[in-house]
């Protein structure tokens, strides 16, 4: 055979839809429905090479069932331990929901846009979350405690549908200790509710914000992040200097099954993360 | 180089039948041949071995929503345009195994596919379907991600090309600035004339391939017959895409009643992203053995007209005909050029013609544009 024919090399091909062997760590129970797992890779030099921004996501894979994607809730800075917020909604969540501490599970990423805490240091925060929104939000609220004096005020505004719905809520008070302004909401109360009752964007009426130096950080329904959004602009923050994490169907997350496009984004790759400024022409358009 | 081969670029002329020596050439170097066939009643792409595959005598007649096939008087081998099959099927396959699982105590061993791709040797692509594989380049190819099945069938396939010597009525190539001629991206480019090939040599493959031919350098007589062969192709081009105000006028206009209009015809049946040779998108599969022991991932091609394809915890995001035809169009013809750098639309007409209810992709341009918002 002449040379000039040229001949493709398959050996060893590099599949980014591969996913790669993990071990669950450990299952903890956050709200009804939802549990976060710990998770590990197998191979140890996987599991010390891995790294993720707060924001990020990775595809988790059972056998049979199929992958999701899922955001990463733990400390970034926790070496080796990968967590992800779950909440048993579909036939591949509510699969992850079964497994315990030891059981195999595929993890392949992490994949997506972070959230701006390093562009944004010295300026004031406002991280705002609904439901499990507050999952993506966790690890830059944590990465934010690991340095706190890089940051100038720190605002949590956080709501659920009920108090049965809230995440995390065991950590408020050490959030609050060491410097998150922490307002919490929720939309139904039950008899020993004894915060907040109304929609998350009805918090932002119980804090002020100097709009010259605060940041928007917000993840939730895209309803609620409408509306957040409305109410930072009502308190003149630039439309630059909000940030919003959206979902949408994903298979790959490399850009090449097309179900994630959000106009010009896809947003497995220039999302989850976006910024206000470069998508307000199409977010809220009906249906798109 | 033996001295019997023409070099790179070079323009030959060749018997007709020789490109049955071409086909043998290609055979004994390893390559399987897909080119056009006659089957019910279109010409399709498939495996061929000899010249009396070829649609030899035929010809087709596009319209919106109309395809036929016709006898011709000639004796031309490629007196037609694009059928309902791209080059998409072989690179891009419909359906493909990603991998598969098996479990054994509690661990997993997961295996990608062993087998190697077929080496493809593209009979006949025109030069629309060249621009169409030189997009899905660079959707699969050309970013910080690489599909390695694409990429196997990819860099291996061998591209005999073929100028267009008609064009239908559902063709716009060369308002899209892709057609009819090719200009690159292949090994071998013929035109045909009623005697001979007119060849140009795009590779060393190219010219390897002529082995055995009995070939002679162009005459300016040949050269001057395949160019109007190739400007009448361009004459008859029998549409325009008007691509100057793109991608504004579309983001401009994502609430235009138009789109409501369209909705009332579209079918949303999914046959424009099945023939259209850039549409990549892809779904997965999961099936498992019985006891869960195996399992495996097959990717397959999905359109977003499917209601699911939007699907999310709580609903689809697109519900209607009206947005999922607004994604489909808006994603072919703006959003596309945001993403990788071009349209993702080469004026090939299959959409306008495989549609069953003949929506001419060009019309709803135009529409739009006519009472566009300021």
């Amino acid at each position: 055979m002449s040379t000039a024919f040229p001949v493709t090399d398959i050996r060893n091909p590099v599949d980014p839809m591969l996913p790669h062997l993990a071990t669950i760590q450990a299952v903890k129970p956050e709200a009804y429905g939802i549990s976060t797992f710990s998770v590990a890779f197998v191979d140890p030099e996987e599991r010390a090479r891995y790294r993720f921004q707060p924001g990020q996501f990775n595809m988790l894979y059972l056998p049979g069932a199929g992958e999701v994607a899922i955001s990463l809730s733990s400390d970034p800075g926790e070496s080796g331990m990968m967590g992800h917020t779950v909440r048993y909604a579909g036939s591949v969540t509510r699969a992850i929901g079964r497994l315990k501490p030891g059981d195999t599970i595929g993890v392949r990423g992490p994949y997506g846009s972070q959230w701006p805490l390093k562009k944004t240091l010295g300026h004031d925060l406002l991280i705002v979350a609904g439901g499990i929104g507050l999952a993506p939000l966790r690890p830059a609220i944590l990465s934010i405690l690991s340095q706190r004096d890089a940051y100038g005020r720190v605002l949590l505004l956080y709501g659920a549908r009920t108090p049965a719905d809230l995440l995390y809520t065991g950590e408020f008070e050490a959030w609050q200790r060491r410097g998150i302004d922490v307002h919490v909401t929720v939309d139904l109360a039950d008899e020993n509710w004894k915060g907040q009752v109304g929609v998350v964007p009805q918090l932002f009426y119980r804090v002020r914000v100097d709009h010259k130096k605060t940041l928007v950080m917000t993840c939730g329904p895209e309803i609620m992040m409408r509306f957040v959004i409305y109410e930072a602009l009502a308190r003149r923050i630039p439309k630059e200097s909000i940030f919003i994490s959206m979902e949408r169907n994903m298979k790959c997350a490399v850009g090449f099954c097309g179900h994630c496009q959000f106009g010009p984004t896809f947003i497995c790759k220039q999302g989850p993360v976006l910024n206000f400024a470069a998508i307000e022409p199409f977010f809220g358009k009906e249906d798109f | 180089m033996a001295p019997n081969l023409p070099r790179v670029s070079a323009s030959v002329a060749m018997p007709k039948a020789s490109l049955q020596v071409v086909f043998d050439n290609l055979r004994a170097a390893g390559y399987l041949l897909v080119g056009p066939t006659v089957r019910e009643g279109a010409i399709v792409l498939e495996e061929i071995e000899r010249l009396d595959d070829l649609p030899l005598g035929w010809t087709d007649e596009q319209r919106p929503g109309h395809y036929r096939l016709k006898r011709t008087r000639d004796s031309h081998y490629f007196d037609y345009d694009v059928g309902p099959h791209s080059w998409k099927q072989f690179l891009h396959p419909p359906r493909l195994k990603l991998f598969s699982v098996e479990k054994n105590n509690g661990s997993w061993t997961i295996r990608p596919p062993q087998e190697p791709p077929p080496r493809y040797a593209f009979i006949g692509v025109r030069a629309c379907d060249l621009a169409a594989i030189a997009i899905q380049d660079r959707v699969l190819m050309g970013s910080e991600f690489r599909d390695p099945h694409y990429a196997a069938r990819r860099e291996q396939v061998f591209v005999l090309a073929v100028n267009c010597s008609k064009a239908n009525s559902t063709c716009f190539c060369a308002s899209m600035k892709t057609g009819p001629k090719a200009t690159g991206g292949f090994d071998l480019a013929l035109t045909e004339l009623p005697d001979v090939f007119l060849a140009e040599i795009g590779s060393e493959a190219g010219s390897e391939v002529l082995r055995n031919v009995p070939w002679e350098a162009a005459t300016a007589f040949d050269l001057g017959r395949a160019s109007r062969v190739i400007q009448r192709a361009e004459r008859q081009n029998g549409r325009q895409m008007q691509t100057d105000d793109l991608p504004d006028l579309l983001y401009e206009n994502l609430e235009h009643p138009r789109w409501d209009e369209v909705a009332t015809r579209c079918l949303s049946c999914a046959n424009c992203t099945l023939v259209c040779p850039t549409c990549f998108c892809t779904t997965v599969e999961d099936v498992s053995d019985l006891r869960g022991a195996r399992a495996e991932r097959i990717r397959v091609a999905d359109s977003c007209f499917n209601r699911d394809f939007s699907h999310v915890y709580g609903g689809n995001i697109r519900p209607t005909i009206r947005s999922r035809y607004r994604q489909w169009l808006t994603h072919k013809l703006a959003s596309w050029i945001d993403q990788f750098g071009t349209s993702g639309c080469v004026g090939c007409g299959r959409c306008i013609t495989w549609c069953p209810v003949g929506i001419e992709i060009t019309e709803e341009v135009n529409a739009i544009r006519a009472k566009a918002a300021q």
